[in-house]
């Protein structure tokens, strides 16, 4: 009985949720319309938009004549700069400009609308405070998103082997640190058409404090490569769970530089370089479903079916040590999510605030919708099952918190944990590959949902620089996406497999069967995590 | 009766689990504790400094069963942890004076099973 009704709440829950969004959509298909032709045909409009994004306009041909000229943007002007224009100002009839309202174009793209410059107007980059400092905030968010996936990862492992786990993750974080710097960062967003960028910034050549437009207009472009570089380092650390508790650690560091230099830079590249060619197709990924959640996702898989089910996972299940350390670890994921999410509009604006509420809205859509799978199908509302959910909501909404509404990513969240759970509870066991902590189940396959989602629920009232969805009058955009995630998961599968072989011939991949079973911590590091008694 | 001890190694004890059922032996107490035989510990090292053999994680078993369970209880035993190797474990067995089961007070064998 207690089932049925909370089955009965969850159907009204999600039927309440798409009634809405659809009621949504009509009254978005005919405002959105309206926005647009406004934007385009107001010039004043358009000028301040520039302005915003950092290139004052000299001489200001677009003004209505005798106007004062409102110095968006600029340090000098605070006013203007959250939206309090002195209207006193501004001559009678003269349109009022909307500094900041989601009508703005997305600056992350970079691609301002040059068409419409006045000619003879200069254009000079210009760096903006307020965009900078968000910015650098979002870096070191992004950066603690790493510990606490080690945390998330490390409770979910047995206790011989949880500082095997954090281990793996700092180690993570300094190695790919280095090998952004030194060609990373060079490989994935030097501008270029090929396989990947090539080296021509290589060791930070030419990567300096003056914004580089095409990525991000108002902001060092030093300050780009170091948020990019978080994503770097992120990505690669997420495959641990797959092979958790039975990889070596010295065939661990070099698969990894392998894997980040062959496999997270070109397709980083594809999608988000200058020159990329998913790019150019128009693949939309904002926070980088694609590049980092699909990526990491089917490695994982191919490291957990190459390398064979755990000694002790055959007849039994490996239990975690200690929940709250997963917990806390999915704690500091949401946080730093914020980063991920709302840093990747790349300024301090309307985007990143429609980043950061759907961000939170899937993570609590698809917490909550786990919540209730395990109390309809497993008698007990889980904890474990929770944080999962609440993981796989932020996974699905990264690629598409830049295009869609806080409503999809309502129905977004919710089905991610539908399509997760199906993945971790059926799909494993159906085909017995030991995904330790089934970071295919939740990043690939919610990366996948999310970046198909994307071309389903993006509109253009939320971002102009982005698209329509299916569900917005563009099929194209969802074939573009599943193009997108086709390439992805074949490119990574096949490269990732490519070098777990190399790796397998220089060094064993896998412990010795007495070293997994005294566990990573003793053997790999000789160290203890806990102490039985003193 | 009989009070068997056993010690055997953590990741023995799902099989010696699986065997003691097989043998219709279902009431166990497990402990988990430090010890050191033969098998050397592996040393660890903490910012440089080093901490020598030390004891090893173990688990120990007991079981009080009537005398006709004594020998298939140390054959389900040996079957499930024996691998062959050093740090395999020992099993005690020793004369158990009485048994009493606490919600009815029985005593003796029937008080065991």
């Amino acid at each position: 009985m207690k089932k049925f009704l909370t089955c009965l709440i969850l159907i009204g829950f999600v039927m309440a949720a798409a009634g809405v969004v659809y009621a949504q959509q009509a009254k978005e298909a005919t405002s959105s319309s309206a926005q647009v032709s406004q934007a385009s045909s107001a010039g004043g409009a358009l000028a301040a938009r520039e302005g915003k994004a950092g290139y004052p306009l000299a001489g200001g041909a677009s003004l209505p004549e005798g106007a004062t000229r409102v110095p968006v943007g600029s340090d000098s002007a605070p006013a203007a700069r959250e939206g309090k224009a002195p209207t006193a100002s501004l001559p009678e009839g003269a349109t009022r400009v909307p500094v900041g309202s989601d009508s703005a174009p997305a600056a992350r793209e970079g691609k301002a609308p040059t068409a419409s410059l006045p000619e003879g107007a200069t254009r000079v980059p210009v760096i903006d405070t307020g965009d900078t400092a968000w910015v650098l905030v979002a870096t070191a968010l992004v950066l603690l998103m790493t510990p606490g996936l080690a945390f998330f990862y490390g409770g979910m492992v047995g206790r011989k082997n949880v500082l095997g786990i954090l281990m793996q993750c700092f180690t993570i974080l300094c190695i790919v640190s280095i090998q952004w710097v030194l060609f990373g960062y060079s490989l994935s967003f030097a501008p270029g058409k090929g396989f990947w960028g090539g080296l021509s910034w290589a060791g930070l050549t030419g990567v300096g404090f003056t914004p580089y437009q095409d990525y991000a207009a108002t902001i060092p472009h030093q300050l780009f490569m170091a948020f990019q570089m978080m994503f770097a380092v992120i990505t690669p650390a997420l495959i641990i769970g797959a092979f958790a508790e039975r990889m070596k650690f010295s065939a661990f560091i070099i698969f990894m530089v392998l894997w980040a230099t062959f496999v997270y830079d070109p397709v980083c590249h594809w999608v988000w370089g200058v020159g990329g060619w998913l790019k150019d197709l128009g693949a939309l990924d904002f926070a980088g479903g694609t590049v980092v959640h699909i990526n990491a996702g089917i490695a994982a898989l191919m490291t957990a079916i190459f390398m064979g089910k755990r000694k002790g996972a055959t007849n039994k299940a490996i239990l975690p040590h200690n929940l709250p350390f997963t917990i806390l670890g999915t704690a500091l994921l949401w946080f730093g999510w914020f980063g991920f999410n709302a840093g990747s509009s790349l300024g301090a604006n309307g985007l990143a605030v429609n980043a950061f509420v759907v961000t939170n809205t899937a993570a609590a859509a698809a917490g909550l919708t786990w919540t209730l799978i395990d109390w309809i199908f497993n008698d007990k509302p889980t904890m474990l099952g929770t944080a999962t959910g609440a993981v796989a909501g932020l996974v699905a909404i990264t690629p598409a918190a830049g295009f869609v509404s806080a409503l999809s990513a309502i129905i977004i969240g919710m089905l991610v944990s539908i399509f997760c759970y199906m993945a971790v509870a059926l799909l494993k066991p159906k085909f017995g590959y030991d995904d330790a902590l089934d970071v295919f189940g939740v990043h690939c396959v919610g990366g996948i949902w999310g970046a198909l989602a994307t071309g389903l629920f993006a509109s253009r009232a939320v971002n102009p620089a982005g698209g329509d969805g299916l569900f917005f009058g563009n099929p194209k955009q969802f074939f573009i996406q599943a193009v997108a995630v086709g390439v992805t998961v074949a490119y990574s599968f096949l490269a990732s497999y490519i070098i777990y072989r190399v790796v397998n011939l220089v060094v064993k991949v896998r412990v010795q069967e007495k070293d997994e079973i005294m566990g990573l911590d003793l053997t790999q590091h000789h160290e203890n995590a806990y102490t039985i008694m003193e | 009766m009989k009070l068997i001890i056993a010690i055997i190694k953590p990741d023995r004890l799902e099989a010696v689990k699986q065997e003691l059922y097989k043998a219709d032996v279902n009431l166990i107490t497990v402990n988990e504790v430090l010890g050191h035989g033969r098998q050397m510990g592996i040393t660890e090292v903490y910012r440089g400094v080093k901490e020598m053999g030390n004891l090893l994680r173990k688990v120990r078993l007991e079981i009080a069963v009537n005398e006709d369970f004594a020998e298939p209880t140390i054959q389900a035993i040996i079957k499930g942890a024996q691998t062959g190797e050093t740090g395999d474990g020992k099993i005690f067995v020793l004369d158990l004076a009485e048994c009493i089961r606490i919600r009815t007070e029985e005593r003796g064998g029937v008080a065991i099973g």
